[in-house]
């Protein structure tokens, strides 16, 4: 019944990518009329003028031109042209020191606060007007003050990845049940061991959920502030192929965000499964 | 009463109000208990018992008085005083013996691996849970998860072992031979016990001694009722003994209505000194009517109570 189930849904899914594909093939067939004009006006003019293909790429056009990239992607021609993988490993590798530098930052910080009333509610008001902000609003204190786009990048996504995962720390640190607490208290166990035999495990959930929530939204930072520090990353990748006017490769590169935003998301679920305990 | 093994001494537990008033829960409670004695608490909700047990384990502090255990006043909790919580409290990441070796570990910190784990596997065959180590606590029974939990509290071999309710989220067959498990292991081991219940039959059955509350708050140790019944006693021939409906009735009566009326209709009740309560002469304890039995049970007044 359940694998039944899936290979059900298997099979509805690959039917709405078959039309979905089929609709995007016939939506960008060459239909429009070809005006004729003398051949040496024709070469300035473009493929839309001169044989009616559409300005949008079709999926044939998307799929060659990723084989493409599939088969060399870690080529250098240079500043403006190196290959997707080289591309993605600099948003990776950004988004991943970022990222590591704020769990540092807010899991530690984190159980701080939630451990102690007095902290929880003095840092209060600075975590409510700090965690609306936009990370990219940051950007140019960052680019002032840091003095390196790259780095800036990287605080970029530190801000932005922190509040979740404090949060939930605080959350789950300070929600752990009195029952387990006591149970420590009772066994006299110090401060330290019962942070890591207690509280570390009870709260890890709520934790890692909240670095769940951190890693998509770095993911989706990674990008526009690429776009503003320019130089690498995909986020640059598709800006400078906007402004090359290449859509097949701006459609490639949305394509990659989503999987790599998916795969790093199911890492997180992984890590979230092993520390979840059934009750 | 000569052995004070534990000895409540005029504690209070007051909480600030509304309005700058206190709200006093209970005030001048005094208690002891011998060493090697099993003593339960009855009375309302509200009463204050599970603030008395939280303060007898340190997790609670009183407003006033104090708390002497063994010769020595306490201050917070102890390895001394083991706690069955009435939700079970196991930490469900670790398995049954992991939640035993967790308490053997915080007990003796220098033991290695393999000697913690044969002390607490020692207790998990105690309370007869052997083939059960490796799971965790999401995949046992409700009665099983308690069976830990006594196993949890026995390993560390306390001085004496504070329960609140520990089998009230039970069924009543698992309860009763959980029943039959503690009794049996706290007449082996000599353990001292006290226990909060609702249940006057498992009183009856568990304790040595009744202490018996008024309803909050301002709630006073109204009797202390001595268990007649013999120590040999079995959970199933209980009810056959003659003197178990005296006690029963003389315990429902309580909770019914004596309890509410107890600090008006006793002015001049001395917490310091609470009246020990002997129920005798079998011949008048074997209930007919309920009716006679509650006109023959006005306190004070009783043929069969001597106070």
């Amino acid at each position: 019944m359940n694998s039944s189930l899936r290979l059900r849904a298997g099979l509805v899914s690959i039917a709405l990518l078959a039309a979905f594909l089929g609709i995007w093939h016939l939506a960008t067939r060459s239909t429009a009329p070809v005006a004729t004009m003398s051949p040496e006006y024709a070469k300035l003019m473009g493929l839309t003028a001169t044989q009616g293909k559409s300005a949008m790429p079709g999926p044939l056009d998307v799929g060659a031109k990723l084989w493409e990239h599939l088969k060399r992607p870690f080529y250098d021609n240079g500043p403006n042209d190196k290959g997707l993988g080289i591309q993605l490993a600099y948003s990776i590798a950004r988004v991943g020191t970022g990222y590591l530098l704020a769990v540092l930052v807010a899991i530690p910080l984190g159980f701080l606060i939630g451990m102690s009333p007095l902290l929880s509610k003095a840092l209060d008001p600075f975590i409510q007007v700090l965690k609306p902000i936009s990370p990219l609003a940051w950007m140019p204190l960052a680019l002032y003050t840091i003095k390196d786009s790259s780095v800036s990048a990287i605080f970029v996504i530190f801000i932005c990845s922190i509040w979740p995962m404090l949060l939930n720390t605080v959350f789950g640190v300070a929600s752990v049940r009195k029952e387990w607490i006591n149970v420590a208290r009772t066994l006299e166990v110090g401060t330290v061991r019962r942070a890591f035999t207690v509280i570390l495990p009870a709260a890890a959930p709520t934790i890692l959920t909240g670095m769940r929530i951190s890693i998509g939204i770095a993911w989706l930072v990674i990008v526009a502030a690429e776009m503003l520090v320019g130089g690498t990353g995909i986020g640059y990748f598709v800006w400078n192929e906007w402004n090359n006017l290449s859509i097949t490769n701006v459609i490639i590169a949305i394509l990659l965000i989503g999987i790599v935003g998916m795969l790093l998301d199911q890492i997180l679920a992984r890590f979230t499964r092993m520390v979840t305990f059934p009750e | 009463m000569t052995d004070k093994f534990v000895s409540i001494e005029g504690i209070a537990k007051r909480y600030p109000g509304a309005g700058g008033a206190t709200t006093t829960i209970f005030e001048n409670l005094w208690l002891s208990m011998a060493r090697g004695e099993f003593c339960c608490v009855i009375g309302h909700s509200g009463c204050g018992k599970t603030t008395v047990l939280n303060i007898l384990a340190g997790l609670d502090a009183p407003s006033e008085g104090a708390v002497i255990v063994d010769g020595q006043a306490i201050s917070g909790t102890s390895l001394d005083r083991a706690v069955i919580f009435q939700s079970h409290a196991l930490l469900p990441w670790r398995t049954v013996l992991g939640n035993v070796s967790y308490a053997v570990s915080s007990k003796w910190r220098s033991w290695d691996r393999a000697k913690v784990k044969a002390h607490a596997q020692n207790f998990i065959d105690l309370v007869g849970l052997t083939g059960s180590e490796h799971k965790r606590p999401s995949e046992l029974s409700g009665g099983m998860k308690q069976r830990v939990g006594i196993a949890r509290a026995l390993s560390i071999t306390p001085k004496m072992m504070l329960m609140d309710e520990p089998f009230s989220a039970l069924d009543a067959l698992t309860r009763g031979t959980l029943q039959d498990e503690v009794r049996r292991i706290c007449l082996e081991t000599g353990q001292t016990a006290f226990m909060i219940t609702h249940d006057v039959d498992e009183a009856i059955y568990l304790a040595d001694k009744i202490f018996l509350m008024t309803n909050g708050p301002g709630a006073v140790l109204a009797e202390v009722v001595e268990n007649p019944l013999p120590r040999d006693r079995g959970r199933t021939d209980l009810h056959r003994h003659p003197l178990y409906y005296a006690l029963r009735n003389h315990i429902i009566d309580f909770l019914v209505t004596r309890s509410k009326t107890f600090t008006t209709e006793k002015p001049d009740h001395d917490p310091r000194n609470v009246p020990l309560v002997h129920i005798g002469k079998p011949g008048l304890s074997i209930a007919s009517s309920g009716e006679e039995q509650r006109q023959t049970w006005t306190p004070g007044a009783n043929p069969g109570l001597t106070a």
